[in-house]
């Protein structure tokens, strides 16, 4: 039963991982935020199972956390904002989709032999998943430059948490719930702040590109 | 003694139940668009009218043009027969393992292309040269899918890694979700189906397989119709040997063969129609996003063999 519940932890965390690379080569910001939702659904699942087999129960509020957070409230919020702000339909222009994933490849080659070691020192029953957590941060870094316009690098960043969270229930089966709940909130009005950014930059430059803001001076 | 009789078997039923694959999978695509449809059985009524037919050659066609048909519709019924289909107690399977039998669809892809090329007319070697355009590209991404297999079960062989994967302990391989991805993109490209190519398709300037077989008619087209119904069953069955494997019988277990018939059977409805449901769904790329989608399959695949190695079993 141990053996069977790390085999679907480990299935999750690769789902997750296949994930973020779904989100590195999407071109739609649509598709994008329903991705976000999914991997966010990857990360609850995957944190019961890590609660149910490790008897450690705060965990399951945790997921309880993500669920309500990440797959219901933040991805609903991006849809208002996306029908708000009239970019519904945006396509990114993405240059060069293989490089990136190259990239991608080569920073989860690095990210996998960063973990080995950690890994082998710790006993929990989720050890092999810290290369991938820490596989999925690096992604969501990497999707956070390459990206131009507003509102994928906010996924971005929000990918990145998904990454962190994960990390921390597979090194260490959870943070505090102190800091967990901190960290919801941080990421809550974090969104808000950025979804009322959003308008004042669109208000300023006419587009949701940053490029523009590249530009120090009037010209 | 068995052994060969089961091969015999089961490469009788391969032959026969390609184009039922193939219609099918048209009859779902049909449905889905609210259309009624041409029937299951349209792909055989197709053959047997073609075969009826006299054929007609252009007057400079040289006999490789004229050889190609036989030669691509043995290369597809020798790959059909080599996966274990509902039994892995083949005689003729341990003769080709994996990476040979991406040698054998090569080999057919050559001489698609160059009969293409023979007759000289523009549309056959525009087609020749983007089948190779998609052949070089899937390629790597389908030997990196049996890698992943093959380092799982550590043989190359299919027989072993479905006696692996199906009849040992169950262990759920989280490297074979990535493969699976990656090999669902190779069998979209390879046997032109939608996003890649359009397989209802004629004279289009977006066309692939149909521009290379515009010059052939009667028995030799039937051949070669006959021959892509048997490169997508040989397709969908490999599919279901590395990554749903349950159900093929053992060997020596005869009384698991009725059985592995009936699963066969069900896989194939489920998949031929999550085939035509995926064809539906998705719109035709353009012809030069085409390398980005097979890099795309490719690195999933690269990925699986990585996350094998991460989990280290």
């Amino acid at each position: 039963m141990e053996n069977f519940s790390g085999q679907l932890i480990n299935l999750f965390a690769a789902l997750l991982l296949l994930i973020s690379f779904g989100m590195l080569s999407q071109r739609r910001v649509l598709s994008l935020i329903n991705l976000f939702a999914l991997q966010g659904l990857m990360l609850t699942i995957s944190t019961v199972i890590v609660a149910y087999s490790s008897h450690q129960h705060h965990l399951y509020y945790s997921a309880a956390l993500t669920l309500v957070l990440k797959v219901i409230i933040l991805p609903w919020i991006l849809h208002r904002l996306m029908r708000k702000l009239n970019v519904k339909w945006d396509i990114e222009t993405l240059f060069n989709i293989p490089t990136t994933m190259l990239v991608g490849i080569a920073l989860v080659v690095f990210a996998f032999n960063l973990a080995a070691p950690i890994s082998m020192m710790g006993g929990a029953i989720t050890k092999s998943t810290l290369g991938i957590a820490m596989a999925s941060v690096l992604l969501s870094f990497l999707m956070m430059i390459t990206r131009s316009k507003a509102v994928p690098q906010v996924i971005g960043f929000l990918a990145m948490e998904n990454g962190l969270f994960f990390a921390a229930t597979s090194a260490t089966y959870g943070m505090p719930m102190v800091v967990e709940l901190g960290i919801a909130l941080d990421v809550l009005v974090g969104m808000f702040i950025l979804g009322i950014f959003f308008f004042q930059i669109r208000e300023t430059f006419d587009s949701l590109d940053l490029k523009h803001m590249e530009k120090l001076k009037e010209d | 003694m068995n052994g060969i009789l089961l091969q015999l078997f089961q490469d009788t039923l391969v032959v026969l139940i390609a184009p039922l694959l193939l219609g099918w999978v048209n009859q779902c695509r049909a449905w889905l668009q609210n259309r009624s449809g041409p029937g299951v059985l349209r792909p055989y009524l197709n053959m047997v009218k073609l075969f009826h037919k006299d054929a007609v050659l252009a007057h400079n066609a040289s006999p490789m043009f004229r050889f190609h048909p036989y030669i691509l519709f043995a290369c597809m019924w020798l790959a059909a027969s080599l996966v274990p289909v509902i039994a892995t107690d083949l005689p003729l399977s341990p003769a080709v393992d994996v990476i040979a039998l991406v040698g054998i669809f090569a080999l057919a892809r050559v001489f698609v292309s160059l009969a293409a090329m023979d007759i000289g007319t523009s549309f056959g070697t525009l087609g020749a040269r983007r089948e190779m355009l998609v052949g070089f590209l899937a390629e790597p991404a389908l030997l990196m899918v049996f890698f992943t297999a093959a380092a799982i079960s550590h043989s190359t062989s299919l027989t072993t890694i479905v006696e692996t994967l199906a009849h040992k302990q169950f262990i759920i391989h989280p490297s074979l979700a990535f493969a699976a991805v990656a090999f669902i993109m190779v069998l979209l490209a390879e046997n032109a189906r939608i996003p890649v190519d359009n397989p209802s398709t004629h004279l289009e300037l977006t066309m692939i397989h149909e521009a290379m077989i515009l010059e052939y008619s009667a028995r030799h087209l039937a051949l070669i119709e006959w021959a892509s119904a048997l490169k997508l069953l040989a397709f969908t069955t490999i599919g279901f040997a590395l990554f749903m494997p349950w159900g093929i019988a053992e060997a020596g277990n005869w009384g698991a063969l009725p059985l592995a018939l009936a699963a066969l059977f069900i896989k194939l409805t489920v998949a031929g129609a999550g085939l035509a449901l995926l064809e539906t769904i998705s719109a035709k790329m353009r012809i030069f996003r085409v390398p980005e989608f097979m890099g795309t399959a490719f690195l999933l695949a690269v990925l699986g063999l990585l996350v094998h190695f991460l989990h280290g079993n």
